[in-house]
């Protein structure tokens, strides 16, 4: 069976790209300290030596639109085009071309439905940049196949948030229910505390440091049961009003297991959200 | 109200380069053609299908006309299409973040609950 390298969750900031790649009078003052936080970041995931990424995020109205909006997405396809028109307008993202592993997709796919998450599919997908910045930060090289895995973070009515935890569950155990010898990788990008087109945007800090600092603590301690006592669809507004993306991290969390304790933690205050990024290792740290 | 017409209108001229100009340069025009060729047409469809029964009200009309990103949020358009399609219109014309501050900053006597953005 599959052997799962790697659990890893990111904040996904599309202005990262254009931060690390400018020079010069372009370049912003914490652009070296940021670049220099994701470069030990990526070796984590290099140091497990994946074959294969199941990469977790959310459409921002790209493909998926409201008169036909799933709620959990499974990307099967040879191939996924990734970013779009106005991620290279806003964010000077790259257009990407990532290889797909339809074999883990159709596995992911009939096992979940199994399991009574009725998973919707695409075979002709593009990614925006929810899956092209962890590709960016953690695997610049865009060159392992990859299980694209889109949640309804975005257009209410959403799930509950346990009910991506119990999503996160249940991708770990499909993929070590894969009959593969490959490593892989299950990489999940979110948000803390954001607000996008309200009055709390753009400040010097994320809107909620608060619910930033408790955030990392449940994550990085594994703490489900305490995230998921707080958290609920309502308490998600008052941090920030996009900040219902966190409920990919709790995604994560239940992929990285009831108080799994994450191997590496790191985060970055920038202004209008903070970064954050954890690594776990299921099968022991690499050596 | 339609949340869903409007975020319809904000999402289809995002995604298409020469409509963000053109609704730039000419909102009342832009809206008025919007509504009578666009706000019936299935996306993602076949072409050649319309729906039958898709109209602004007189407000959410204004709005666009006006490109008055404060009602559209009281409205509860989703503030993410809003937000960045007017990024791609006004970024230009100002310095480095300075649009979107003043963008939030137009919004700062609204309080928690922000208006329901569900369609």
């Amino acid at each position: 069976m599959a052997t799962v390298a790697a659990v890893i969750a990111s904040t996904h900031h599309p202005f990262y790209y254009r931060a690390s790649t400018s020079s010069g009078a372009d370049r912003p003052p914490f652009a070296d300290e940021w670049v220099a936080k994701i470069e030990a970041f990526r070796e984590t995931l290099t140091q497990a030596q994946p074959d294969v990424l199941v990469m977790v995020g959310s459409d921002h109205f790209h493909q998926l639109w409201l008169d036909n909006m799933p709620q959990f997405l499974v990307g099967k396809a040879p191939f996924f085009d990734g970013n779009w028109y106005n991620e290279e307008r806003e964010f000077g993202l790259p257009r990407m071309r990532l290889p797909g592993q339809e074999d883990l997709a159709a596995h992911i796919l009939r096992q979940g439905l199994d399991a009574d998450f009725d998973l919707a599919f695409s075979n002709e997908l593009r990614i925006d940049h929810s899956v092209t910045c962890p590709i960016i930060t953690l695997r610049p090289q865009a060159d392992l196949p990859i299980v694209p895995i889109y949640t309804n973070i975005f257009a209410p009515p959403l799930p509950q948030p346990r009910r991506f935890v119990a999503l996160g569950k249940a991708i770990r155990s499909m993929v070590e229910s894969w009959p593969s010898d490959a490593r892989v990788a299950i990489i999940g990008t979110g948000h803390l505390s954001l607000e996008l087109g309200g009055p709390r945007q753009f400040g010097e800090h994320g809107p909620d440091p608060e619910f930033d600092r408790k955030a990392v603590d449940w994550i990085a301690s594994g703490d489900v049961e305490g995230c998921l006592a707080e958290v609920t669809l309502e308490s998600l507004h008052a941090p920030g009003n996009a900040t219902h993306g966190f409920m990919d991290f709790m995604l994560m969390m239940g992929a990285a297991g009831d108080g799994a304790k994450a191997d590496y933690v790191d985060s970055l205050d920038l202004f209008h959200t903070m970064e954050a990024y954890f690594t776990w290792y299921p099968n022991g740290v690499p050596a | 109200m339609s949340k869903y017409l409007l975020d319809k209108f904000l999402y289809t001229v995002d995604r298409d380069p020469d409509l963000v100009e053109r609704y730039r340069d000419d909102p009342a025009g832009t809206v008025s053609w919007w509504e009578q060729e666009m706000a019936n047409r299935l996306l993602n469809c076949h072409s050649g299908e319309q729906s039958t029964w898709l109209a602004f009200s007189d407000e959410e009309r204004r709005s666009l006309r006006e490109h008055d990103h404060v009602a559209l949020f009281r409205m509860g358009a989703h503030p993410f299409l809003t937000l960045t399609l007017f990024i791609a219109m006004f970024e230009r014309d100002h310095g480095p973040l300075e649009y979107q501050k003043a963008y939030g900053k137009a919004l700062a006597h609204l309080s928690l609950p922000y208006p329901d953005i569900s369609t």
